[in-house]
């Protein structure tokens, strides 16, 4: 897997986009395990809001973090219109609610814009890694290893 | 088979024989003389100079050499293997190993302790060596194969010389003789349910015969004659007249599945009951078919025989003629205890003894066995958990649908549960494996560090073939380190301070494995100093931990010790006091789902209790509901369940409420106020109060709003793709697929004593 991920980092890299309310964002398509349907979470005790609960794939217990207020904007209200991107944040798998998947992109490095630079809080600052303007959108690149950070786990 | 996959095999067959050579050094050390230990532990070591010689790794043959060439001289009786010798060995083993590991892994070794060992080796083969009486032992290879062979040097046993041992040896000085073992008089008279059960009397008596020396006298008075012979009945009883050392209890437990269905008598007989007859081998009790024809009555009393049961005997050839090569000793020493009785010599008791040893010996020699990936086993595992998700699935649609309890599905449902269980079961077996590996590396432990603290000390293992689930062995190796280190290091006073305390200058470590309720009990004792007690309330009071003036019981100022940061390690020494405490322990001990008590005694040591599951996998669980939550209680905390009445319970405080349980008062807690389900207490009356005993003493009512049922479930990582969340062990998947949580009854019982849940999270983050 890091192998294909070098290699389409020099001719050309696959994101995939979704929506949370009003705003675009994508991630790197090699991250994304698989794309499913919303399902009751058990709520877990003491977890930060964001924390919607866990639930069962296949197996294995997966939390399912509220992207939307995980990135402080409204909490979401799941419904099973609502999508879950299960994706792989080192060496754990996490379920992110978003409102739907819109495409899957294909750009090259340069294409990446640098974040501007009016980003208030730090907290924005640590997952924002740059934006693309595509067909006039405008898609912020988000990095999952900053959305659920190892330390605010711990702390969670 | 390429040159890699040879390699790995030779490595775990290190692996084994390392283990092999530390077990013989042990054994030797505890005064153990066998020729075949010396042998055994001499060819563990050739085998891996033989090996690796193949895998031209130079430094391992070479070191591998010069042990092999001193263990010569051991077995060759020119050295004789003393304390001192053996702990040079045992040091050469740990290098030998770390050689070991290091040519796997590409590690790197301490050179200078292996030149040092290298060094004391040779001087003990050249120089200390006694000089052997005038008639010699037979030459002996000891110049060796060349050291940096490319070819591997021929793995023969050529160079071993029989070696003349004397059995006199045995003559177990330190088993209690057969005249000072107390002696039984028991009457076994089944009644015809004991045998309508499948329990066969004759078993019972076997089992009963391994307990000592026994004679049997098979009493057949009330058999009637043939017309009235029923079948089913039960005429025969047994007086038996046994000596043992075991005591009453363990005749007891020979019969514990009987009891109810036979008449015993167990009574101590003063003196010598019974002359100890000729030892025969085991003869069937002759019953000569013809007398039914000639005479239709048996004539009551002529068939009163004595009976000399010699069973033990015959297990012991049995087991030591099944074990394989390496343990053609135990034949010997069996066969000659066997012999032994008729010479008048050695005790039968001593042969019963050596049963066990024998059928151990059996045991790892004889059984076959195949290496598997774990990987493979794991698989395996997570498709039998999922299976047992399934058939709880289909179990639960079944009885959604109602079909009448009648019907064949739920026929075959009963069926497909009893399979799926033992499924799980054998599938839960294959990865028990005994503690041993783990306490052997203990052993290594104890060893290092009473060299750097210049302390004396005796690590004393038992059970350790007591069986757990691989997952727990792996990780139970990283505490126990840390305890032991702990033992020796703080626990144990230098040997001046204990001879001035009236103890004997070695110090004595013991590391206890068992079974105990479905889990594993592993204890840590030491014979040390114990807690100081005033020392860990200071610095506990230094740290902010209690107040100046808190009133603590002694076992709540024990349990200080597992707090973060906390050392009374006046100085930072190699060993320990680098922050790395004993919260450590306890969180990985709480992660594999165990628990840790201590209890120390000024003066007297120390004793840590570690309680561990038999396996991380499944658990049997009470399915319970909080505040429209599905949450499972683990069984095995569970004492009882009750429905509280409003006359039982009682506010105490302000916002305590106590329930009155025949005549005393147990604190209430509602389990999801404390898990921050809602917001204020629900109304006990309305819902199920869980009565639990959490290891660190104490009970607590768990209120519940309602129980849905007892179940087996399997357990799922929460950290896997989450984190720890405190009060929660795990989750588990039920059968309508949904997750339910795991509660850790023991966190929840120490945050309903003020520990809030919360703070302990910021402090494992701070840590």
């Amino acid at each position: 897997m890091t192998y294909a991920a070098k290699n389409l980092t020099t001719d050309g890299r696959e994101l995939i986009a979704f929506r949370v309310g009003d705003q675009e964002f994508c991630v790197n398509i090699m991250q994304v395990r698989e794309i499913r349907g919303w399902t009751p979470a058990t709520s877990m005790p003491h977890a930060p809001s964001y924390v919607l609960g866990v639930i069962n794939l296949r197996g294995a217990v997966l939390p399912i973090v509220d992207l939307s207020a995980r990135l402080g904007m409204k909490p979401a209200e799941p419904t099973v219109r609502h999508v879950i991107i299960v994706a792989q944040v080192k060496s754990q798998v996490v379920g992110l609610l978003v409102d739907a998947v819109s495409d899957i992109l294909t750009i090259t490095d340069d294409k990446i814009q640098p974040t501007p630079d009016v980003i208030s809080s730090e907290f924005e600052k640590s997952f924002a890694r740059g934006v693309l303007a595509i067909e006039g959108r405008m898609i912020c690149l988000i990095e999952l290893e900053a959305i659920f950070p190892q330390e605010e786990r711990e702390a969670a | 088979m390429d040159m890699n996959e040879i390699k790995e095999i030779f490595f775990q067959e290190c692996e084994e024989q390392l283990a092999e050579l530390e077990s013989g050094l042990l054994k030797l050390n505890d005064g153990d003389r066998d020729p075949e230990t010396v042998n055994a532990v001499f060819r563990a070591v050739h085998s891996i100079k033989g090996g690796a010689g193949a895998f031209g790794l130079d430094d391992l043959v070479s070191f591998a050499h010069v042990f092999e060439t001193t263990l010569d001289c051991v077995r060759s009786n020119r050295l004789d293997p003393g304390p001192e010798v053996l702990k040079v060995m045992l040091k050469s083993a740990d290098v030998l190993a770390d050689l070991t590991n290091a040519a796997r892994d590409g590690g790197s070794v301490d050179e200078a302790r292996s030149r040092q060992l290298i060094k004391e080796l040779e001087a003990l083969a050249n120089g200390e060596v006694p000089q052997a009486s005038a008639a010699a032992p037979a030459p002996v290879e000891v110049v060796a194969k060349p050291v940096a062979a490319a070819a591997p040097p021929p793995v023969n046993d050529e160079g071993f010389q029989p070696v003349a041992f004397s059995f006199d040896d045995f003559d177990v000085a330190e088993e209690p003789s057969l005249m000072e073992m107390p002696a039984y008089e028991i009457v076994f008279k089944p009644k015809s349910d004991l045998y309508a059960k499948g329990n066969e009397a004759t078993l019972l008596l076997r089992d009963l015969s391994r307990l000592g020396e026994m004679s049997i006298h098979c009493d057949m008075g009330a058999l009637p004659t043939l017309d009235r012979l029923s079948p089913e009945s039960a005429y025969f009883f047994w007086k038996i007249s046994l000596k043992t050392d075991q005591g009453e209890d363990a005749i007891r437990t020979v019969f514990e599945f009987a009891e109810w269905d036979c008449d015993l008598e167990i009574s101590l007989v003063e003196g010598d009951p019974a002359q100890s007859g000729e030892e025969l081998p085991m003869q069937p009790v002759p019953f000569d078919l013809s007398i039914l024809d000639d005479e239709p009555a048996v004539s009551v009393g002529v068939v009163e025989e004595e009976e000399q049961l010699a069973y033990q005997q015959q297990d012991i050839r049995n087991a030591a003629v099944s074990a394989a090569g390496t343990a053609s000793n135990v034949l010997q020493m069996a066969q000659s205890a066997a012999r032994a009785p008729a010479e008048k010599a050695a005790p039968a008791a001593s042969a019963a003894a050596q049963t066990a040893a024998a059928q151990q010996a059996a045991a790892s020699a004889g059984t076959p066995t195949i290496r598997v990936d774990l990987d493979r086993v794991d698989r395996l595992i997570n498709l039998v958990g999922e299976l047992v998700i399934n058939q709880a699935m289909l179990s639960q649609s079944v009885v959604e649908n109602d079909t009448n309890g009648t019907s064949s599905i739920n026929m075959g449902l009963e069926e497909l549960q009893q399979l799926t269980r033992e499924i799980q079961d054998s599938v839960m077996a294959i990865r028990a494996q005994p503690v041993k590996p783990v306490f052997q590396r203990m052993s290594r432990i104890v060893r290092e560090i009473a060299d750097m603290t210049g302390k004396s000390v005796r690590l004393i293992t038992e059970g350790e073939n007591t069986e757990v689930d691989k997952t727990v062995i792996d990780k139970l190796a990283e505490p126990l380190t840390h305890m032991i280190r702990n033992a020796v290091d703080h626990g144990l006073e230098t040997p001046e301070k204990r001879l001035a305390a009236g103890k004997s200058a070695e110090g004595t470590v013991r590391l206890t494995a068992k079974h105990r309720s479905g889990r594993i009990v592993i204890e840590l004792a030491d014979d040390g100093a114990g807690i100081n007690r005033e020392k860990v309330r200071q610095k506990a009071i230094d740290n902010d931990l209690i107040a100046a003036d808190a009133n603590l019981s002694d076992e709540e100022i024990d349990n200080l010790i597992f707090h973060a940061g906390f050392s009374t390690a006046d100085k930072i020494s190699d060993i320990s006091g680098r922050g790395v405490g004993m919260d450590v322990v306890k969180r990985s001990i709480q992660a594999l789902g165990g628990r840790i008590n201590i209890s120390s005694k000024p003066g007297h040591g120390s004793v840590f209790t570690m309680s561990l599951p038999l396996t991380l996998a499944v658990l049997d669980g009470m399915v319970v509901t909080v505040a429209n939550q599905t949450l499972v209680v683990p069984l095995t905390a569970i004492v009882e369940t009750l429905q509280p009445e409003a006359s039982a319970i009682h506010s105490f405080g302000s916002n305590q409420r106590l329930i009155s349980i025949r005549n005393s008062f147990c604190p209430l807690v509602d389990v999801g106020r404390i898990l921050n389900f809602r917001a204020i207490q629900a109304n006990p009356v309305e819902g199920v109060a869980l009565l639990v005993e959490s290891e660190g003493g104490g009970q607590r009512a768990l209120m519940v709003d309602a129980i849905q049922g007892q179940r087996q479930v399997v357990i799922k990582s929460l950290e896997a793709n989450y984190t720890h969340v405190p009060g929660i062990a795990a989750a588990t998947i039920l059968g309508d697929g949904r997750v339910a949580l795991i509660l850790d009854v023991d966190a929840i019982v120490a945050a309903s004593r003020g520990h809030s849940l919360k703070p302990e999270m910021s402090l494992a983050a701070a840590g």
